[in-house]
């Protein structure tokens, strides 16, 4: 926690009221985002009870498990789960288009837009990660065939489940996550994992604080808790009746049809309110304008989602259910460089997370008061445009003479320390060197060089690019590594056996 | 020690203490630092009832379903005289599976404590599974009996605690919260079993402190076994025992006359409470009955918003202050000074960034 956001805290308490943190919102939001709100059932491995699902707060779907713990219910309410989620897919892959590859020598294509999925918290994404994995590896045919959908979707909810692991990725979002990420309430991170005390922090009823918004929220008797877990006093008092009456009325499909309805109000009673404020939480994060750089990490979320698209078409397999060693050395890989850029890119789009970076004497705010734009190095075989510049700060320089600087405003250019001279007034000033980002001439371009009374942030965070490792094939897994997969272990069962007692 | 017992009676307000079980032992682990709790728990009050006396029930409830689930996996393991629980319990700890174990169920017996205790100790080395023993625990000067619905094994000549839980291990992977609950409780009942033998003047290490877990497998029914290794957790219990056993120590910071009945007057149980210190912390929330309580308490501070923020607030307690150095409208005190540097910067810096300024 850093202390700027720990003191926006300080101030919701004080104030009553959610405080920003940052100034541009940081994610992606789909004009059509699919908002889905599970339910499970209490003591069982992610057994589905009920959810909600819809791309728009009016085509709200309910999905009933009358009897939970029963397999072949369960496979049926991940068809007809399928039945939505599988069409709100294709609705993305209409149009295409061209991406310039290996230096413009070569295209390949992606979709111009790409689903995505909100769930209201953490559990939530949990939650489609075990039925994900609960599904994908079903079989159609043999001792319990499902339908062909439910591998599908199965597979679909693993690939969902692996992005929203990683850190910039907008294609499975947990709301509470992403509206902590731009408000700090007044109480604690456990507290935050509750939508609707956030939300009350946020947005609190005409007349209440925001403190007594979620102290309300709390109450599940008057709040019914954003699932998947279920409030046992509902449990025992509501459900478990309920499903009682439906298992009893099984010879009688009137009185059957009776007690679903019954049962099916009383989850439509649990899931609603956390529905509405899903939409209310969505039209929040709406009202930010999106950063510089969230397009271009929707643009990683579509490749990666063309790119699981045509591994499905192409009739490709089920995620396995654990990683080789040079896949998990990969997914490593990209998640640690994806943590790096979406927390430098995050201080680039918006001033609000640079102030934490300068803070924690990262980046310097000051202003240019000397710039020599023509200055050429000519100490080398070839002259090269060196234009330097004096920036006056009243922010401590920790950084040491020879550090490489950039500015959010120049992304492309270097800025090397020359000289840093404190001053008496408490005031710093330092020289620095200019490479990059000003063409190809002796020349520099209008702008392309910071002027004299222009205020710059300077930060040692970089957004260039970052080189991948280089992995072997997966047969040639070193022996420290396990060897090559597939010759001492038994060969991978796609379908693990499991009992259904 | 008879004033002792005399003052914890007058502390629980002429109540019957409250039993202690092994969930209750394992969360005096939580939160250490807390006088308020380790004096109710030691003097066996009744938290639950308090917290509801005041206006701030705990919300420890369990759903039935979670129950029925247990309770049928339960059985399930220990079918067929535990022949599949035997099984499951050598392969994981690598030896043979023996032939001719025997299953002795201590529960429903008229002298349950000297018949564990008698069975438990029994010389002789070969396998044997033991159901239902029941162990006792010295809490805050007074003996807890712990009624697990535990299986002791013996197997190659060493004790194993073996705890079935119903929460489900999905490709070697569990919740860890449950993980982390099911350890610390069965920390308690390694300790307890080598108490008694210890009692016997048998080597204590004959219980392991490796703990055999049994969840079910993914999706299905189909148990799996796992160990855990409850070092670490033996050494916190043991610690926080240790401290609530010296409860004189306890008692000197309580004022005299310090009572918390449950049926007295909210306002008067809350003034009262108020007299012993706390030490909230968001995690209180899921161990603690009294938590609510306490949380509505430390409004106002620092610490309410979690340890990190805490920290991160230059250890400053009080929300007010806090802004109040920021503002700089505050003088700060002496060992202070670091602190309002920070935040002051930290303000300043808000501010300009939300005023909009450029980056």
């Amino acid at each position: 926690m850093s202390t700027l956001r720990a003191l926006a805290r300080a101030q919701a308490v004080a104030t009553g009221r959610a405080q920003p943190v940052a100034t541009v919102r940081h994610l992606h939001l789909s004009d059509r985002p699919l908002v889905l709100v599970p339910l499970a059932l209490a003591g069982e491995a992610n057994a589905p009870l009920a959810a909600m699902v819809g791309a728009a707060p009016d085509e709200a779907r309910l999905l009933v498990v009358p009897q939970p713990r029963n397999r072949d219910q369960r496979f049926a309410f991940a068809a007809e789960l399928a039945g939505i989620v599988l069409p709100y897919l294709d609705e993305f892959r209409d149009l295409t288009e061209a991406v310039p590859v290996d230096r413009g020598r070569d295209v390949r294509h992606r979709y111009v837009d790409a689903p995505q999925l909100l769930v209201p918290n953490p559990a939530g994404i949990t939650f489609l990660r075990l039925f994900g994995r609960s599904t994908r590896f079903r079989r159609t045919d043999g001792d319990y065939p499902v339908h062909p959908s439910v591998p599908l979707l199965g597979r679909w909810l693993t690939f969902f489940a692996e992005r929203a692991e990683q850190p910039g990725s907008s294609a499975l979002l947990a709301l509470t996550d992403a509206l902590t990420l731009h408000w700090a309430t007044g109480q604690s991170v456990v507290e935050d994992l509750h939508l609707p005390a956030v939300l009350g922090w946020l947005d609190p009823p005409a007349g209440l604080t925001g403190a007594e918004a979620a102290a309300r929220a709390e109450d599940p008797a008057h709040c019914p808790p954003a699932g998947p877990a279920t409030d046992p006093d509902f449990d025992n008092r509501r459900l478990a009746p309920a499903i009682e009456a439906y298992t009893r009325a099984e010879d009688d499909p009137a009185a059957r049809a009776t007690a679903y309805d019954e049962l099916a109000g009383l989850l439509r009673d649990q899931l609603a309110p956390t529905w509405e404020l899903m939409w209310r939480g969505v039209g929040l994060l709406r009202t930010l304008p999106a950063g510089a750089r969230v397009t271009g990490r929707w643009a990683g979320d579509r490749d990666a989602f063309t790119a699981h698209a045509e591994h499905v078409d192409a009739g490709g397999g089920p995620q396995p259910r654990r990683d080789g060693a040079v896949a998990a050395a990969l997914r490593l890989q990209r998640l640690e460089r994806a943590s790096t850029a979406w927390a430098v890119q995050r201080a680039y789009d918006d001033p609000l997370v640079m102030a934490e970076h300068r803070l924690s004497g990262e980046a310097f705010v000051g202003e240019v008061t000397l710039a020599d734009p023509a200055r050429v190095d000519d100490s080398g075989k070839r002259p090269v445009l060196r234009p330097r510049i004096q920036v006056v700060t009243t922010e401590p320089v920790p950084m040491p003479v020879g550090a490489t600087l950039y500015s959010p405003a120049r992304p492309g250019q270097k800025a090397k320390i020359v000289f840093v001279t404190p001053g008496g007034d408490g005031k710093t000033e330092v020289v620095l060197e200019l490479s990059g980002g000003m063409g190809r001439g002796l020349t520099a371009p209008p702008g392309s060089v910071p002027e004299v009374g222009e205020r710059m942030c300077l930060t040692s965070l970089s957004d260039g690019f970052l080189p991948g490792g280089a992995f072997p094939a997966p047969e040639e897994t070193p022996w420290t590594h396990g060897g090559p997969p597939g010759t001492a272990a038994a060969p991978q069962d796609p379908a693990p056996a499991e009992d259904w007692s | 020690m008879g004033g002792v017992e005399e003052r914890l009676a007058q502390i629980r307000g002429g109540e019957p203490p409250r039993r202690h079980n092994a969930r209750t032992i394992a969360a005096l682990t939580g939160n250490p630092g807390c006088t308020r709790r380790a004096v109710l728990d030691s003097a066996g009050a009744d938290k639950p009832a308090l917290a509801e006396q005041l206006g701030f029930p705990a919300r420890f409830g369990q759903s039935r379903f979670a129950i029925t689930r247990g309770n049928a996996f339960e059985a399930q393991v220990k079918a067929d005289g535990g022949a599949e629980l035997l099984r499951l319990v050598a392969e994981r700890l690598g030896v043979p599976v023996p032939e001719g174990a025997t299953w002795t169920d201590l529960g429903a017996d008229d002298d349950r404590p000297e018949r564990s205790r008698a069975a438990l100790t029994a010389s002789g080395d070969g396998p044997a599974l033991f159901d239902h023993p029941l162990l006792g625990l010295d809490v805050a000067g007074s003996r807890v009996h712990l009624e697990p619905d535990l299986v002791a094994a013996r197997l190659a000549g060493r004790f194993h605690v073996v705890e079935i839980k119903s929460f489900p291990v999905i490709d070697g992977q569990a919740d860890p919260g449950k993980v982390a609950a099911a350890a610390i409780q069965s920390a308690v009942y390694v300790l307890a079993l080598r108490e008694l033998f210890a009692a016997e003047g048998r080597d204590p290490e004959l219980v392991s402190h490796e703990v055999v877990l049994v969840c079910p497998r993914d999706f299905a029914n189909r148990p799996v076994a796992s160990l855990l290794d409850v070092r670490r957790q033996l050494l916190v219990l043991r610690r926080q025992l240790a401290r609530m056993a010296r409860v004189e120590e306890l008692l000197a910071v309580v004022p005299a006359g310090f009572t918390v009945d449950p049926e007295a007057d909210p306002a008067v149980l809350a003034a009262a409470l108020h007299q012993v210190p706390a030490r909230y912390a968001p995690d209180c929330l899921a161990a603690c009955e009294l938590a609510y309580f306490c949380r509505h308490e430390a409004r106002g501070q620092t610490g309410a918003l979690g340890r990190p923020v805490r920290e991160a607030l230059g250890g400053v307690e009080d929300v007010a202050d806090v802004l109040a150095l920021a503002e700089g409208v505050a003088a700060p005190e002496p060992e202070q000074a670091e602190a309002a540097a920070l935040l002051r910067a930290a303000a300043r810096l808000r501010a300009d960034a939300l005023a909009g300024h450029p980056a």
